[in-house]
């Protein structure tokens, strides 16, 4: 069958086309969101390739890709089906230069710029409209190639591909760090102030697909599989030790902006873990995290604060437990109220009282107090140090949020067996059943509540003392939706999941911060593929992902819940 | 024997707290607005007029509602980017009224005028309708049987996603929405120090219309009722011969549309529409549909008006009197805790049946 | 080839390596280049860096000389922070994309108009050893936030948008030795305001509605304590707060018609002054109040926004009629750059606060025989206090020791017609009003 000639006519052209009208929609879409101009001016590689078009670039590949998916063809002319969708997409491209040309599509969506125009015909103008017909081919055969081949080269090739987009994106935070540094001669070697220099695209994808094709033709993964576990763990255990030890040492080498970042990662892990307890075991949906936070970020600032408004002026340490006792208070006194409700109906109370104690922070009322918007400032740092000193600045935050999240992960890895943890998960299978069998559920979920509110007020207190003072405006609904989402997106009940999850919700975005505005669209579309090709999160433990992958095996056959099996 | 005592103390304890509250709450509310009341600072016509802003606003939350009722109610789904849509349709309706204005067509003569209205809602709803479909296929329709946060993290990110997408099409800058001369007029009641503008009469008229349009829909006609039963089982109604997939996806296309028709209503009155025009009001819309039981349509009308009527009136009634600075920044604090008090009277909402456990 | 590839396989092994065990560095990069990038270093510049408490910039040879926007550049405020950056932009574009013999390399830095925003952003600004000119950040409480860490790095920020007075009193904290600005300070605005309504108008009674924003608060309070200074009264119930999202104003706007005031001061922002303004004049007893928003409206989105109703709005704001002739110029580039109006007021400030910035630069670099160029850090943050009659587009520019550069020339603008258009025309002609010169002084 393999050798047998394709006729022009058992190409699925209708599938084709339609997949090309889809990568068409991606480009345009690419372009008149402001990704393609925004982002022409940040080099990928040095004067190679913009990131701007690299998106359309990897839009069109993967248009290619699809396609051959799609319309399954062997033999010679199976390039065919791709080119012809990447050139449909390229295609629209050219419609869209063409169609700004005739009237002002600018007057409506303030992308469709000349720069745009121009980036896409190369600066030819109308004339070069074609260009990208004829690149949409090239890159949709390209495509459509790289999907046929076999494992063993497109590994590689896919190495390779993502080596340039990480390098090309983590370039200027590496050379920064380098800069300071007797490194500073190589830094400059290898990236440039935005993007990777060429030596530097040349030896990364050598360092790094020589790594990645070493790491697989020796075998590391199946001779360790192969091992026997005493032998393991003489792998495992030194491994463990060194990651450790990077871990400890990473805002050292990485500079006080990583550390700055890690800590807020750190705090958010803390958080995360906190609400595992609430909603991974308890099945309790807290949309209103922030209102504890708050309540730690304010009592730490009050009592250690040494401005106007502190009212004590007491050590960090002496505050924090202070900070925790106080969210728990508040949560048991809000929590009482609502525990009553159920499911959805205790989201959004939940979110009510976020929002309430968001706009009381903020407040006229509360203002001679708190500060209202002018928030209060010079929130001493947990321990005085110089500021070369190696605890100074965000430093000490971050191993004192490590410290406080290996403790959390310890306390909730302990409940989760516990008789108590058992009665959680029994509520979150079945309220009725759970009652039935004597869990009393008021008390249950109010301690489950309360021991989240507990954690919700440490990051707060934590916090406090990491920016140096708190205003209202710190306190944001979004602080409760990136916890919630940190959790699910980790795994619910997963604790490295947690970890995992803050790395990649807070982290990246922090990482990330000259894409002011499009941080947040990315974040969205990430949340949106998260759920959609990772359903169970992360990093799930075992019991979830089964669930997840039994519901759907149970449930529907339209189901898209493919998540790849060796992950469990 | 001591377990049984602690237990009783605990019990005892909570249902303490929980009175406490409720009693707090409304004792708060009545000597509030017995101050206020009796302090005399405000005319009739003034809470009159109070009254029918807050109306306004209800009516708008109630059509955006709506979306989240049924949304919820049909996939027991937190359609977190209802708002957006709802943003959708106010751009929409924007760049038809512009256009409209460019040619001079919008305010030609009454007839144009509403001519042109209907047009902008259209616009509208053609957007928002497109916008929640292709939502609803990309986002939501993979992850129909997957355990309920996920697709609530996907609804999340749905949002994101759709808010800076419109910021990245159309800039961070404010749009206005065009004067329609006829509806900014006063309606000639005769009042003094009481008006009412044809824009506000037109925003409660329609709201109703489309919402009793909606119910008798729902109610009566066979598509309504496959959606009916969907939301009731979705299994048995497909083994009834319904199509499950066509009545989720009219839910979200009907929603929409009620959803862009609102946009174009609120541009109307508040003229000013931006990329994160649509977040506030969605979070309100959707306490709305819980506050009146979600799930339920009359209940997503009823909970609207109610809370415009609290964002209204509420924070003059209860705490202009009880000396409270700046009253007015705390209505959302007024708002949401009646939502937690009608809660914990009602669990399931105002008209809600206990139907929760599903949760 | 082979050699080179064999070369570069080492160096990234070593840089593994010395990534994980590096201590943060401490020590001066005067030194660290003198063994890296060139033994030939002039003497001079070496020494001055030594000298120099928080050492030098350095940009050697065919590198570009690093320029930073920080500001507010997502979420609802956005747009202060995007007029800035253009600000900046059109700056650059006028030296020709060069100084001191270096190509500019411009990037940006969000700092989301909150503390923390601010923090996060001014740490990674002080991890970035390449950063030779610092402009912003567009907020005050931005500014609260990144402050210290800024200072502690030996950085220098000169913003174009934060008005708050606390930033630049003559007793202000040490750590704000790293901040100076363009920008006007609102202890002169919220004063102004009270004087043209008190003086000028002969108004009595005064209510003022703030958003809740740091900003707004800060001014509307300036403004009712003046005016009560100088006797006039502030109306039962007329310290009024809305919040940022609102969009129904008639609650406060009722409370506030219950005893009427002469004229409601709202230094709120677009969207918030736009509903105001709009509402106002459908509710019963402020037919007559006169209607004042600040130069967080100053604006064509507010007349957009407002529509019909802003028709004899006054808006107290910098004196664009006072800017030097060039502003015009600018106001032509920016349109043909952006395809647009400029979105706020302070686009011209940024302008200024970069020429500064260049000017300070071009001041204390040192080039050495290589080419590599050196810009030691505090000689920097003292030449930009030490400026002195800088033509600017808001005026002359002249820092004093309490890091204000601007001479704030504020005035009163009233709303006509020809704003209001359709279509919208902007910016007003000229102001109604200005204060006499000695005002600044008093």
């Amino acid at each position: 069958m393999d050798d047998t000639r394709i006729r022009f006519g058992d190409v699925p052209w209708g599938a084709v086309i339609r997949v090309g009208l889809i990568g068409a929609a991606v480009a345009i879409f690419l372009c008149l969101v402001g990704i393609v101009p925004v982002f022409h001016t940040r080099p990928l590689i040095k004067d190679v390739i913009s990131l701007g078009q690299t998106s359309v670039v990897l839009a069109l590949l993967a248009t290619g890709l699809v396609t051959a998916r799609t319309a399954d063809m062997r033999g010679t002319l199976s390039v065919l089906p791709g080119a012809v969708a990447g050139a449909i997409a390229g295609a629209g491209l050219t419609a869209l230069v063409i169609l700004g040309e005739v009237i002002n599509v600018r007057a409506v969506f303030l992308n469709a710029s000349p720069l745009l125009y121009g980036i896409l015909t190369f600066g030819s103008g109308i004339a070069g409209s074609w260009i990208a017909i004829v690149i949409g081919a090239v890159l949709g055969a390209a495509g459509s190639v790289g999907a046929r081949l076999p494992t063993s080269s497109r590994r590689p090739l896919t190495t390779f591909v993502l080596t340039l987009l990480m390098g090309g994106l983590f370039a200027g935070i590496l050379r920064t760090a380098m800069l300071s540094t007797p490194l500073a001669g190589l830094g400059r070697l290898l990236f440039a102030p935005l993007g990777l220099t060429i030596v530097g695209a040349i030896v990364a994808v050598i360092a790094f697909v020589g790594a990645s094709e070493l790491f697989h033709y020796t075998r590391v993964r199946d001779r360790v599989n192969g091992m026997a576990p005493a032998q393991q763990r003489l792998v495992t255990w030194p491994l463990l030790a060194i990651a450790a030890f990077a871990v400890l040492m990473l805002p050292h080498a990485l500079g006080p902006f990583v550390a700055q970042v890690i800590a807020l990662v750190a705090l958010y892990v803390l958080m995360g873990l906190g609400l595992n307890i609430t909603l991974g075991l308890a099945g309790l949906l807290d949309l209103g995290f922030v209102a504890f936070f708050a309540v730690g970020a304010y009592t730490v600032a009050l009592l250690t604060g040494t401005s106007e408004f502190g009212i004590a002026d007491w050590p960090f340490w002496a505050a924090i437990p202070f900070a925790v006792l106080f969210a728990m208070v508040f949560g048991a006194i809000l929590g009482l109220p609502i525990l009553g409700i159920r499911g959805d109906y205790l989201a959004i109370a939940t979110l009510g009282f976020g929002e309430i104690i968001r706009i009381l922070a903020g407040s006229d009322l509360l203002s001679p107090w708190l500060g209202g918007p002018h928030g209060i400032l010079n929130v001493p740092k947990p321990i005085a140090v110089q500021p070369t000193h190696f605890l100074a600045g965000p430093n000490q935050i971050y191993y004192i949020a490590i410290a406080c999240a290996v403790l959390i992960a310890f306390v909730a890895w302990r409940l989760r067996g516990s008789r108590i943890g058992r009665a959680w998960l029994s509520i979150r299978e079945d309220e009725d059943v759970a009652e039935a069998l004597g869990v009393n559920l008021v008390q249950t979920k109010i301690l489950a509540y309360v021991l989240g509110a507990g954690f919700a007020g440490l990051g707060g207190g934590i916090f406090a003392s990491l920016v140096g003072s708190i205003f209202s405006s710190s306190i944001q609904l979004f602080v409760s939706i990136n916890v919630v989402a940190i959790v699910v997106v980790g795994g619910m009940g997963s604790i490295p999941g947690a970890v995992l999850g803050a790395l990649f919700l807070i982290g990246v975005p922090e990482l990330f911060r000259e894409f002011s505005e499009y941080r947040f669209l990315f974040y969205g579309a990430a949340l949106i593929l998260m759920m959609l090709y990772r359903p169970e999160g992360l990093m799930p433990t075992r019991f979830a992902a089964r669930e997840v992958h039994l519901e759907s095996q149970e449930l529907g056959a339209d189901t898209v819940v493919a998540a790849p099996t060796e992950s469990t | 024997m001591y377990a049984r005592v602690m237990e009783r103390i605990t019990d005892v304890a909570i249902a303490g707290v929980l009175w406490g509250f409720r009693i707090a709450v409304v004792l708060l509310v009545v000597v509030g607005s017995a101050l206020t009341l009796g302090g005399g600072r405000h005319s009739a016509e003034s809470w009159l007029s109070l009254i029918v802003s807050g109306a306004v606003l209800g009516s708008i939350y109630a059509l955006i509602a709506l979306g989240y009722t049924m949304v919820y109610g049909i996939l027991r789904l937190i359609n977190f980017a209802h708002g957006e849509i709802f943003m959708a349709g106010t751009f929409g309706g924007y760049f038809v009224a512009t256009a409209l204005s460019g040619i001079g067509f919008l305010n030609l003569n009454p007839i144009t005028s509403i001519i042109s209205v209907v047009l902008m809602m259209a616009g509208a709803i053609v957007v928002s309708v497109t916008l929640a479909l292709l939502v609803e296929r990309i986002a939501y329709r993979p992850l129909r049987n997957a355990p309920r946060l996920v697709p609530l993290i996907s609804a999340i990110g749905a949002s994101f996603f759709l808010q800076y997408t419109f910021r990245g099409f159309f800039g961070p800058g404010i749009y206005a929405y065009p004067t329609v001369g006829i509806l900014d007029a006063q309606v000639p009641l005769g009042i003094e120090g009481f008006r009412v503008k044809w824009i506000d009469v037109l925003v409660i008229v329609s709201a109703v219309v489309m919402m009793a349009g909606l119910f008798l829909f729902v109610q009566r006609t066979k598509l309504g009722t496959s959606i009916r039963a969907v939301s009731e089982d979705k299994a048995t109604a497909a083994l009834m011969g319904i199509d499950v997939n066509r009545a989720i996806v009219m839910t979200f296309a009907i929603g929409a549309a009620m959803a862009g028709a609102a946009g174009v209503l609120y541009g109307l009155i508040f003229r000013q529409v931006y990329f994160f025009t649509g977040f506030v009001p969605g979070i309100k819309a959707f306490t709305a549909a819980v506050l009146g039981g979600i799930g339920n349509i009359p209940g997503a009308m009823l909970g609207g008006i109610f809370l415009g009527q609290v964002e209204g009136v509420g924070p003059t009634l209860f705490l202009s009197g009880l000396g409270v600075p700046s009253p007015n920044q705390l209505r959302d604090v007024i708002a949401f805790t009646m939502l937690v008090l009608v809660l914990i009277f009602r669990p399931s909402g105002i008209l809600g049946e206990r139907v929760a456990q599903r949760a | 080839m082979r050699n080179t590839l064999r070369w570069s396989a080492v160096l990234t092994g070593m840089l593994l390596v010395l990534a994980a065990c590096q201590p943060a560095s401490s020590g001066s990069p005067g030194q660290s280049t003198a063994e890296s990038a060139s033994a030939a270093a002039s003497v001079d510049a070496a020494a001055v860096c030594a000298a120099d408490e928080a050492g030098c910039v350095e940009i050697p040879s065919g590198e570009p000389l690093h320029i930073v926007f920080w500001g507010v550049l997502s979420g609802a405020d956005s747009t202060l922070g995007e007029d800035s950056k253009r600000g900046v932009e059109i700056a650059i574009d006028d030296i020709n994309n060069t100084l001191l013999g270096h190509d500019i390399q411009f990037s940006t830095e969000d700092g989301l108009c909150t503390p923390e925003g601010g923090n996060t952003a001014a740490q990674k600004l002080a991890a970035d050893t390449t950063i030779a000119g610092l402009i912003g950040p567009s907020c005050t409480d931005e500014s609260l936030g990144g402050m210290q860490t800024l200072y502690d790095a030996g950085m220098t920020t000169i913003s174009s948008s934060a008005t708050r007075a606390g930033l630049t009193v003559p007793d202000r904290p040490a750590e704000y030795a790293a901040f100076l600005r363009t920008a006007h300070s609102d202890y002169f605005q919220g004063r102004m305001v009270a004087e043209y309504l008190y003086n000028e108008l002969g108004l009595k009674k005064l209510a003022t509605v703030h958003d809740g924003s740091g900003y707004a608060k800060a001014l509307a309070e300036v403004a009712r304590t003046h005016f009560e200074e100088l006797g006039g009264t502030i109306t039962t119930g007329g310290d009024q707060a809305i919040a940022k999202t609102d969009t129904d104003m008639s609650a406060v706007l009722t409370a506030i018609a219950a005893d009427p005031p002469d004229a409601i001061f709202f230094p709120v922002f677009i969207a918030g002054a736009g509903y105001l303004t709009d509402q106002a004049k459908d509710t019963p007893g402020l037919e007559d109040a006169l209607l004042m928003s600040a130069d967080g409206t100053f604006s064509p989105d507010y007349i957009k926004a407002a529509g019909p109703a802003a028709l004899g709005h006054l808006i107290s704001s910098p004196d664009t009629s006072k800017f030097a002739a060039g502003y015009q110029d600018f106001l032509a580039k920016h349109k043909a750059k952006y395809g647009g109006d400029p979105l706020s007021i302070f686009h011209a400030h940024a302008y200024d606060a970069a020429t500064l910035v260049f000017a300070a630069l071009e001041k204390v670099a040192l080039t050495d025989a290589d080419g590599t160029t050196f810009i030691p850090r505090t000689a920097y943050r003292e030449a930009l206090y030490a400026s002195k009659d800088v033509e600017g587009l808001t005026g002359p520019l002249n820092c004093n020791a309490s890091g204000d550069c601007g001479a704030p020339i504020l005035a009163v603008y009233k709303v006509t017609a020809r704003e209001v258009g359709p279509p919208v025309v902007w910016p007003p002609e000229a102001p109604i009003w200005a204060p006499e010169p000695d005002f600044y002084t008093k």
